[in-house]
């Protein structure tokens, strides 16, 4: 079934309070990154390739955000059964897919650049890479199932079952390579660009709340319109 | 809902699964000949030389056994949808999770079968050690199936109701096997290979607690999957 969508701009369909938060989101991003790159000198090994991190960083951080997101309100589905519990994992899973596609490109070609390799087999790029398919997964089983019941229920056991993984393969993927080697990657930073990532990783975080909220409003809408085109569809027949 | 009347319904469709699996034999026989094919096409893929090292032909044996799995899950669902007998066994009384810790276990003894054939044929092969490897690679093999066919089935009961079932399934599913697979395959590649380092009981380990914890999550999971 088409969802039909409401006429009107998009000023009569997102709530003002969504296009405020926008706007500022937006902005503080903006001003974030100018920042970061302007305060920021070149680092010594790796120059301006260091102003990677000021997205890959704030990325990887919040797309763990959106997916405890997704475990919590999965729960809560579980338990609740309501159905905006639903909508709001689904929103968080989205906008968590999108920042892990982001960090995983992003830090291969900051890897590519400064290790070498495009890739490497460390706990924290492999669990990235895993938590990245079981969202990928969850989406595409969503977009199969035509019951909302039975989406809901499934993508939530999914959703908890798929982030509780990540944790057991962050460590067993770790034990693996410590088997085999060990792989560090420089840790340290300084007061430098510690300001820069800090702004940048609210920076992120209000982007993430701003395409939650979007997603999450979107499909509510949806929703409320398919109930809508439902119910006419009823009375439609009740008249004939 | 007592637990000896839980045990029989268990049992019932265990015998149930396997019953219908001996009279045709089809799901079985296509797995097999699947995995024996697959084994003999990563000799030609890797090259003779290289799969007889232990510890390549045992990441080859386990991915085998993944791609020959992944076929019967669904299927051991489909059989019981085609006709709407899944409704009626959830329609009998009891506690639905029986429905499914009856599927897992009938699938780990199907599994275990196209196993123990995919080692005899691999050994033959690749000229493995099997033999030395001892009564270990048996635990290893049980222990990564169980694993292997508690996440499949579970994933299966989701996937087999949906038009794309085939992709589905893999899509879902593989990506939650990382652990195991990796435990497995350490595992077995240290027994083939003598285990000098003494790998493999950390390993062997490993996969039992996966076990248990992918056990205790789809078992208490499966009932928010089944009921409509």
């Amino acid at each position: 079934m088409e969802a039909q969508r409401s006429t009107g701009g998009t000023a009569t369909v997102l709530p003002r309070w969504i296009l405020g938060f926008g706007a500022f989101a937006i902005l503080f991003f903006m001003a974030s990154q100018v920042t970061a790159f302007t305060i920021s000198p070149a680092e010594r090994d790796m120059g301006n390739l260091q102003k990677i991190l000021y997205v890959h960083v704030p990325a990887a951080w919040i797309s763990m955000v959106s997916y405890f997101l997704v475990f919590v309100a999965s729960i809560g589905y579980l338990w609740r059964g309501r159905e905006r519990l639903d909508l709001f994992a689904a929103s968080a899973a989205e906008a968590g897919v999108v920042l892990t596609g982001l960090t995983l490109a992003l830090g291969s070609i900051w890897g590519r650049s400064t290790w070498g390799t495009w890739w490497e087999w460390d706990p924290r790029l492999t669990s990235t890479a895993v938590l990245f398919l079981v969202f990928v997964g969850y989406l595409s089983l969503r977009g199969f199932i035509e019951d909302d019941v039975r989406r809901a229920r499934w993508s939530a056991a999914i959703g908890i079952l798929g982030f509780l993984n990540v944790i057991i393969v962050y460590y067993s993927v770790q034990w693996w390579r410590g088997i085999h080697q060990t792989q560090s990657s420089p840790e340290t930073l300084s007061p430098m660009y510690t300001l820069g990532l800090r702004m940048n990783a609210f920076a992120f975080l209000f982007l993430m709340i701003l395409f939650v909220s979007v997603r999450y409003h979107t499909a509510v809408l949806e929703r409320g319109a398919e109930a809508r085109e439902e119910e006419e569809a009823l009375a439609g027949a009740a008249h004939v | 809902m007592s637990r000896p009347g839980e045990w029989t319904r268990v049992r019932a469709i265990l015998w149930k699964d396997l019953v219908t699996e001996w009279r045709t034999r089809t799901s079985f026989n296509a797995a097999a000949f699947l995995a024996a094919l697959i084994v003999l096409l990563f000799g030609f893929a890797l090259g003779p030389d290289r799969v007889t090292a232990g510890a390549v032909s045992a990441g080859v044996v386990w991915m085998t056994l993944l791609f020959a799995g992944v076929l019967t899950f669904n299927r051991a669902w489909e059989r019981e949808i085609e006709n709407g007998a899944l409704e009626a066994l959830v329609l009998y009384p009891g506690d639905v999770r029986s429905i499914f810790v009856g599927k897992v276990l009938a699938n780990v003894v199907f599994l275990l079968a196209v196993g123990a054939l995919v080692i005899v044929v691999a050994g033959i092969l690749y000229g493995l050690p099997v033999r030395e490897a001892g009564p270990l690679l048996v635990v290893v093999f049980v222990l990564g199936i169980v694993g292997f066919v508690t996440l499949g089935t579970f994933y299966a009961a989701m996937a087999s109701r949906l038009r794309a079932r085939e992709v589905l399934l893999p899509l879902l599913l593989f990506p939650m096997l990382v652990p195991l697979l990796l435990a497995a395959v350490e595992a077995t590649a240290a027994l083939l290979t003598g285990d000098l380092l003494g790998n493999a009981p950390q390993w062997i380990r490993l996969l039992i607690v996966f076990d248990v914890v992918f056990a205790v999550a789809t078992y208490f999971a499966f009932e928010f999957v089944i009921e409509e």
